[in-house]
């Protein structure tokens, strides 16, 4: 049986099926991703002052992700333009490189999480040597002794990072006073420490929002990447019995390739630079 | 509407944000940066225009 309007345009619509497809997928993807902005914004404009943190993210990192996306979506349109001029050869290059770029994306958004996990935020205790009450230490954990136990306090940790007499000190890490702060090797012993917390989704509200927004972002890059390569690689079969809905296959996965990277135009300035 | 359709749209917002990016960088005291961000700024726009020319025949919709 032959499924109908894979190729031709439906009479109605004017497009082929999977095209109207598409876009009621992306419909739905925008009132999905259009929610969770707005949590962003009403939870950002309710941050009490002094409370929402500011330059917690690499911002060359971000860059660096936000050219490779772009690239990724260059590439994209190229396997599609060369499907549509029948030269196989340049669509799986093209492919082959948007691929390459996404894994890419992938790796490097990896590393910042790994090192969101890494970064730790101590409170110490008022009685802990030479330090007066109410002081935080931050920073990224180097090493942690083998009978380190914070309930039992036994064991010491590691910190190459800095000591803040005020926990709002932490907020703004773009303020002179923080870009002044020499960051060295801390050794704290457990007995000392009053809470310990990374800065995990559980963190506060801002790295709450940063995994979800980003995590759901990524996930849908690895179902794009998954896609793409589907099509570059098994499903490039149908080129050979037949290349116009093939092409149209490509358009398709292009087109959520390009919402995804339209997701990130967003996410980059808002999560990145404010 | 077609993927030339959608990339044209993506090419117009990557610019604004390569000029947003610039004027963030030129506000944050970072000279370099922000050229560096205006450059890329055009270079997209330069991409655009070549992007359609190359696909002046492929529909919109």
């Amino acid at each position: 049986m032959e499924i109908p309007y894979t190729v031709q345009n439906r009479p109605d619509t004017g497009i082929y099926n999977a095209k109207v497809g598409i876009w009621l997928f992306l419909a739905s993807e925008v009132m999905l991703f259009g929610g969770l902005f707005s949590a962003y914004i009403l939870l950002r404009v309710g941050a009490a002052p002094g409370e929402w943190p500011h330059g917690w993210l690499n911002v060359t990192l971000g860059t660096i992700n936000t050219i490779l996306l772009a690239l990724s979506a260059i590439t994209t349109l190229l396997a599609w333009a060369a499907c549509k001029v029948r030269e196989f050869g340049k669509f799986k290059f093209f492919h082959a490189c948007t691929i390459v770029l996404a894994l890419t994306f992938l790796g490097i958004k990896s590393y910042e999480y790994r090192d969101k996990f890494m970064h730790y935020e101590v409170q110490l205790q008022p009685s802990a040597k030479n330090r007066a009450a109410g002081e935080f230490a931050d920073g990224h954990l180097v090493a942690k002794s083998g009978d380190f136990d914070l309930a039992k306090k036994t064991g010491f940790i590691k910190l190459h990072g800095h000591i803040v007499k005020d926990r709002k000190e932490l907020m703004d890490l773009r303020s002179p006073e923080a870009q002044a702060a020499q960051h060295e090797e801390l050794t704290i012993a457990a007995a000392d420490i009053k809470k310990m917390e990374n800065y995990a989704p559980r963190h506060n509200t801002f790295t709450a929002i940063y995994f979800t927004l980003t995590g759901l972002h990524a996930l849908h890059i690895l179902g794009g990447t998954l896609v793409i390569f589907y099509l570059w690689g098994p499903g490039s079969r149908m080129w050979k019995t037949d290349p116009e809905r093939f092409t149209n296959r490509v358009e398709v996965s292009g087109l959520f390739w390009h919402f995804v990277d339209l997701v990130w135009i967003f996410l980059f300035p808002v999560l990145y630079l404010t | 509407m077609s993927l030339k359709a959608v990339h044209l749209i993506f090419v117009t917002l990557l610019a604004a944000l390569s000029f947003g990016c610039a004027a963030w960088a030129f506000q944050a005291g970072s000279g370099w940066w922000g050229a560096t961000a205006i450059a890329a700024g055009m270079l997209v726009i330069a991409y655009g225009i070549y992007f359609l020319r190359k696909l002046r025949k492929i529909s919109y919709l």
